[in-house]
């Protein structure tokens, strides 16, 4: 089994219901294709650093998910292509370190638990200065 | 008259020495850089949003590979720009 993560931008210009219709369309041709989906993260609108197709805002989705093999990668990647409402994709294989850090992030620990570790550290520190 | 005990700290020791560099993803076991938090990254990039080398930011090799990609990743997703003025 592997894990994948599909990042892209939706064009911010269709209403709502089509945004979220078109992330909609992505996640069923993964669960068509035998693909495990994970989770589905709506980072919603946010500024582009630069603009694209000559828009400065978009809608960030994050889709993870788990195959056994990377075959419907193509075709996913081939209709996100032509699909004019996505400006921009990433596919990424996540290894175990990526794949801990986002259940991790679900469930909130991210950002406290390093501040955690860093005082368990300092701790340690201790115990071996004494 | 004042021994040579007292003349040996009559400059600061302390001038001059520099505080050692450290990886922090190694000090704080980090293990994963991840691409989507663009506020992270921006630690790793100067002011034009170019990646910042490793003997300025202290990372480790792995870690400043892994920085580096994912830093490249998130230009490519906009989360970060290629070229930039005044970034911070």
């Amino acid at each position: 089994m592997r894990n994948y993560e599909v990042t892209f931008i939706v064009d911010p210009v269709l209403s709502g219901d089509e945004i979220k219709a078109t992330a909609q369309t992505y996640v069923d041709q993964l669960k068509q294709a035998g693909c495990e989906i994970v989770h589905v993260d709506e980072m919603g609108l946010r500024e582009l650093a630069y603009p694209i197709n000559k828009r400065s805002t978009g809608v960030y989705y994050c889709i993870e998910f788990r195959a056994a093999d990377g075959s419907m990668i193509d075709p996913l990647e081939l209709a996100m292509r032509r699909d004019e409402r996505i400006m921009r994709f990433l596919t990424v294989k996540l290894d175990k370190y990526g794949v801990k850090f986002n259940e991790d992030k679900r469930k909130g620990l991210i950002g406290k638990k390093r501040q955690q570790q860093a005082q368990t550290d300092e701790e340690d520190k201790g115990q071996q200065a004494s | 008259m004042a021994s040579r005990d007292d003349i040996k700290f009559l400059s600061n020791p302390n001038i001059g020495q520099k505080r050692k560099k450290y990886c922090r993803f190694k000090r704080y076991g980090i293990k994963y850089v991840d691409y989507k938090n663009p506020e992270f990254l921006l630690q790793f990039v100067n002011e034009q949003g170019k990646i910042l080398p490793r003997r300025i930011t202290g990372n480790s090799l792995k870690y400043q590979r892994r920085v580096a990609t994912a830093i490249k990743r998130a230009r490519h997703l906009a989360l970060l720009p290629y070229v930039a003025d005044n970034l911070k």
